[in-house]
């Protein structure tokens, strides 16, 4: 079930994406809404990370176009914001939360240009609307999974971008960072930014997103929660995994969503 | 990294022989020329085999700079009767004739060590680069992926990085020879690594130590009557030797330290 945004932010025609010749993503075809909390929910290796990163240029399509805001990718970089997955990068590097933070206006300032003042303030700014803001010189391998994650999405909020991808920013995040987090984003899209987010946790997605979008190699689904995210679309997503459906299927009858416990993974 | 600088700084015979046979002049622009070529062909056979090959980075890494060295020693042995060119001094460049080595200009002035100013050119590149690219450097070594979103070329820098690493070994391996190459190479950063955390202190404290490796090597070897290189290649071991027993905080005596004390988690 696809259902097309109208006047779309995104817009993603016959996209084909392989790895050495063997295709992980198969003819996608959607748009996207503005001014929403988009949701990319899928099993592991459905293609989710593989998606943003075609659309941020980072993988080459073997067939099709992608179109942000209407233009191409070259044309709006500086509108978009990129959060890649926490683990692909490797936080014993000697920085300073700081430094990372300020990565974010790295795009704005061109190549060359040293940080300003203004840079700084706007970093500083981002720390504090992620809780940070004490931590501006701590050293980013002293920090726990949940603050290196919250550490990515200042440096996005740095980017002052319209439109911005998040590799899975609730992975290995306790609950209560993962409430500030998704407040935030909310504030957001209440801004007009558009924010799309690779997520795991089926229990809130209907919570948290105003359109998902439902992947299996192929898209399964495309459009606003309360229309798409549904027992048969599951279904067809997750395939053959049944005991985590019906217990999803049953979530939705009910309509009630447990909280969860999990437990902040401090990096020892 | 510390792997690919080692891989470079034997990947590089080749690009120094070859372009000493294809000029016929062992001036050393022509050879840093050469290596700076090679260095960055050797970062792109490391890319390419890992890539396309789909060996793990160290195994591409070790393929690539065995075989590239071995085609230079292959070059020098069957070239070596016709060139003014010798195994010994290309591989083992030897840090006590450097102050024998002397730039004499045609008018007959003695300038000083040859090598002083071709280290000193080369230091003042580096300099030059890392001060004009350090975000860029910085950024695309940390997070690739970040850096190609926002419109920075990761290969380019990549490539960039892997040229001057080339460039200042070739330098050094013609002044100083292949065993200091690798020791200061790795040693002092590696050291500076268990000191700081910061980036540029990290650089500054690597060069630091540089410096008191080479006098102290110096001075031991002049006690011992040993080998200038050998020692100074062993004062780096020894400093390193201290930074991990002592460093305030990565240092294993801290860490028994920190063990015995209560324990407090670092939130
Ligand atoms: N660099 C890569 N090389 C080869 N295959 C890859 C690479 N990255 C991902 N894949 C494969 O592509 C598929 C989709 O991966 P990914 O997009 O990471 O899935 P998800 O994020 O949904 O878990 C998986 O089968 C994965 O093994
Ligand atoms: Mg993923």
């Amino acid at each position: 079930m696809i259902i097309q945004a109208d006047d779309p932010i995104v817009e993603i025609h016959d996209l084909t994406v392989s790895y050495d010749k063997k295709p992980v993503l198969w003819g996608v075809d959607l748009t996207l809404p503005k001014g929403q909390l988009i949701g990319i929910i899928g099993p592991n290796g459905a293609g989710k990370s593989t998606l943003i990163k075609a659309i941020m240029g980072l993988i080459p399509n073997s067939s099709g176009y992608i179109k942000l805001f209407d233009d191409e990718l070259s044309n709006v970089r500086d509108r978009i914001s990129y959060v890649p997955q926490r683990e692909t990068v490797d936080w014993d590097f000697p920085a300073s939360v700081m430094d990372i933070v300020l990565m974010g206006r790295y795009g704005k300032l061109g190549i060359f240009k040293r940080p300003r003042k203004v840079d700084r303030e706007v970093a500083l700014d981002s720390l504090r609307k992620v809780d940070l803001e004490g931590y501006k010189d701590r050293q980013i391998s002293q920090l726990s999974g949940g603050q290196q994650q919250r550490v990515f999405l200042a440096r996005a909020l740095a980017q002052q971008a319209d439109l911005y991808f998040m590799d899975e920013p609730f992975a290995g995040v306790d609950a209560a960072t993962e409430k500030t987090i998704i407040k935030l984003l909310r504030e957001m899209t209440e801004r007009g930014n558009t924010v799309v987010v690779v997520h795991h946790d089926l229990q809130s997605v209907t919570q948290y997103f105003d359109w998902v979008l439902m992947l299996n190699m192929r898209l399964v689904a495309s459009g606003p929660t309360a229309e798409t995210f549904n027992t048969e679309m599951l279904q067809e997503t997750y395939g053959g995994k049944l005991t985590l459906l019906s217990e999803v299927g049953n979530l939705l009858k009910q309509g009630a969503f447990p909280s969860r416990e999990k437990n902040e993974q401090v990096k020892s | 990294m510390a792997m690919v600088g080692d891989a470079i700084s034997h990947a590089v015979l080749p690009g120094i022989v070859l372009a000493f046979l294809i000029t016929g002049s062992r001036d050393s622009v022509t050879m840093l020329i050469g290596a700076g070529t090679i260095g960055v062909l050797t970062t792109f056979l490391i890319e390419f085999f890992h890539k396309k090959g789909k060996l793990q980075t160290d195994a591409s890494i070790g393929v690539t700079f065995t075989w590239l060295f071995a085609i230079g020693v292959i070059l020098i042995s069957v070239f070596a009767g016709k060139v003014d060119l010798d195994q010994d001094c290309v591989l083992y460049g030897e840090i006590a004739y450097v102050p024998i080595d002397l730039w004499i200009t045609k008018a007959g002035v003695v300038m000083g060590p040859r090598v002083l100013y071709i280290a000193g050119t080369v230091l003042l590149i580096i300099l030059a680069f890392i001060f004009i690219g350090y975000k860029e450097l910085f950024l695309t070594t940390f997070d690739p992926s970040f850096a190609t979103a926002i419109g920075i070329s990761t290969i380019t820098w990549h490539y960039l990085l892997m040229g001057a690493v080339s460039i200042t070994t070739v330098a050094s391996f013609e002044s100083v020879g292949a065993i200091l190459v690798v020791a200061f190479l790795i040693a002092p950063p590696a050291t500076a690594y268990l000191l700081t955390e910061n980036l540029v202190k990290m650089m500054i404290i690597s060069s630091i130590l540089g410096i008191l490796i080479s006098i102290s090597g110096y001075y031991l070897a002049a006690g011992t009557d040993g080998s200038i290189a050998g020692a100074m290649a062993a004062m780096s071991g020894v400093f390193f030797g201290l930074a991990f027993l002592f460093a305030p905080k990565e240092g294993y005596i801290f860490k028994i330290l920190k063990k015995q004390s209560a324990p407090t988690r670092l939130e």
